[in-house]
């Protein structure tokens, strides 16, 4: 995942590390639509979240690796086939679409929005 | 309402435990219409719980020339988190609240395999965020023990199903906690697979990393009975394991003479009260034979950290799809709760936070890896308290942004680490009627261990208020 995000190392720092611009770009990154009022919320909510797991800098990681998984498995591969007996027909894949046209998913405008 | 402590009645086929009802039907003591008419009865009287979203209104018709399969037609209740076919599948979340699967579960396939009946799908936080089952779109439900009450969560809605007796067992899935602290809060048994030995393939994602369906259940016999049937190795999850399925119910009688058990967090300052309620009932695994010491550990606090960075990270990648393009409705549905994970999440994966939150959470999540390894190189098994104390009252949550993570705080361990647990009943307070759980955790692959000092604990107390079921 590469996101492009401005640091501020100053506001890194700082006490209060949400101001209301940095929720909506968060949001923006997520697309989540936020209500009148929600930003403000959503500030002091992951303030006090980040509180919480602020002990963790207690702890010396410096030599250790990280662990994204804790199966030991690693490279599970399959064969490139199709099974016919699972796919959906067009019906099928569409029948739960909010909007559709022609037999085809619609999806929203991304380019050129205006 | 209150419902007592002995849930078991002769005469109500629904109150009897899952391995009572399977040998009466083959022994022909009762029919399976009798069984579906005293569920369909218990269903309908505790409506006001909230506990079924959804129902399968052909449920019976499902059950004919099942018998001679394991699980013979028996109702069971699934969390609606697992996608069924034709069935309404939601997560507990208006984003979903039209979704109805073209496709079957792994879970659910293999439960119905077994002659599974699938008789409802129960409530849940929405998309299982929580420990409450009171941040699902659909409303709260309650606690069968305590109309007061919070049932837990996520599967708060499986916990209670069992509780109350509208099901002979059910299915839920946890990711740090969502199955073992309804399962306390409940008074029921509730098992939490090694993570990969149950199959996500249908299970609306949450934390991938973590994420293990599983077993909620009247008796430890029961949870084992449904751990086998759908346990296993699917090519449509390759973090499942290519390993053999173990037979529980096989070990469940050989005890624990001689076994090693490490108590965990008994010196841990707040924990004290609640531990000094159950000191009497650790002493019972010394009785049974084997020994039990209190070992120094991890502090528990740390893993809160974990786990809430790790599962908001994985969630706002996992529910990046619900774009409201191809079966949902669109992310101006989501909730309060799962915009804040989806957004925080999105921050501790962004350029210029990620090596100071993502990083050193998974770096800790390896201390605490090896932290176990250490501790079950002298020890076969650990028991903690499942959850800090007692289900805490309708409306807890509010404006509580941590509340699950602090609830599970005694389960985030051995989550992030894969490990698998059990819980089973070990306290009642008689005025409340509301339960502790102990939480026992295995080696990874080593349920077998872990249901042989659960089953015996049960056996040996009388916690269990399916108990006199014998």
């Amino acid at each position: 995942m590469s996101l492009k995000f401005k640091t501020n190392s100053a506001r890194l720092q700082s006490m209060s590390m949400f101001d209301l611009k940095l929720i909506q770009h968060i949001a923006n990154l997520a697309s989540i639509p936020l209500k009148t009022g929600e930003t403000e919320k959503l500030a002091s909510e992951f303030e006090s979240t980040l509180k919480v797991v602020a002990n963790l800098k207690e702890l010396d990681t410096s030599k250790v690796k990280p662990t994204y998984q804790v199966g030991a498995l690693e490279n599970v591969w399959r064969e490139d086939v199709i099974n016919k007996h699972r796919m959906f027909t067009q019906d099928q894949a569409l029948a739960n679409a909010p909007k559709k046209h022609n037999g085809h998913f619609t999806v929203p405008q991304i380019i050129d929005k205006g | 309402m209150s419902i007592p402590h002995k849930n078991y009645h002769k005469d109500q086929p629904n109150t009897w435990t899952l391995a009572k009802t399977r040998k009466a039907l083959t022994n022909k003591e009762i029919t399976l219409e009798e069984i579906y008419k005293a569920v369909d009865k218990a269903i309908a009287q505790t409506k006001n719980l909230n506990i079924y979203l959804a129902r399968d209104n052909q449920a019976l018709t499902k059950t004919h020339q099942r018998t001679n399969l394991p699980l013979a037609g028996l109702p069971i209740a699934v969390k609606d988190n697992f996608c069924t076919k034709g069935l309404i599948t939601t997560a507990s979340s208006n984003v979903l609240k039209k979704f109805i699967p073209p496709f079957e579960s792994t879970v659910t396939t293999k439960l119905q395999q077994a002659g599974g009946v699938i008789t409802g799908k129960t409530n849940l936080d929405a998309w299982a965020h929580g420990s409450s089952t009171e941040t699902s779109d659909f409303g709260r439900t309650l606690n069968p023990r305590n109309l007061d009450y919070l049932p837990g969560g996520s599967s708060g809605g499986s916990a209670a199903a069992v509780a109350a007796d509208t099901c002979l067992a059910a299915i839920g899935s946890e990711t740090a906690g969502s199955i073992r602290q309804p399962a306390a809060w409940c008074g029921v048994v509730g098992l939490k697979p090694t993570y990969g030995r149950c199959s996500r393939f249908g299970v609306v994602a949450m934390a991938s990393s973590t994420d293990s369906p599983g077993p909620i259940a009247k008796t430890v016999e029961d949870a084992c009975i449904v751990f086998e049937q759908i346990a296993g190795f699917d090519p449509y999850d390759s973090t499942t394991a290519n390993k053999s399925v173990p037979k529980l119910t096989e070990e469940l009688n050989k005890g624990i003479k001689n076994l090693k058990i490490g108590l965990l967090y008994s010196d841990i300052k707040e924990l004290q009260s609640s531990y000094k309620l159950i000191e009497k009932e650790l002493a019972v695994f010394e009785r049974l034979g084997a020994k039990i010491e209190p070992v120094k550990a991890l502090d528990p606090h740390y893993a809160i950290g974990v786990y809430t960075i790790v599962q908001r990270a994985e969630v706002s990648s996992n529910l990046a799809r619900y774009a409201g393009v191809r079966y949902d409705l669109g992310r101006t549905q989501f909730g309060a709760e799962a915009k804040r994970r989806i957004m925080l999440g999105t921050f501790t994966l962004a350029k210029g936070y990620a090596d100071k939150y993502y990083l050193t959470a998974q770096k800790v999540r390896t201390l605490f890896k090896k932290d176990f390894d250490q501790l079950f190189a002298k020890y076969d098994l650990l028991v903690s308290l499942t959850s800090p104390g007692f289900a805490k009252k309708v409306g807890a949550t509010e404006g509580q942004a941590m509340f699950g993570e602090l609830e599970d705080m005694l389960l985030e361990p051995s989550s992030i680490t894969g490990l698998p647990g059990l819980n089973v009943p070990c306290y009642r307070n008689p005025q409340t009627n509301l339960y502790l759980g102990l939480n026992i955790i295995a080696p990874m692959w080593r349920e077998d261990l872990m249901i042989r000092a659960g089953h015996a604990f049960e056996q040996a107390t009388d916690w269990n208020s399916w108990r006199n079921d014998q």
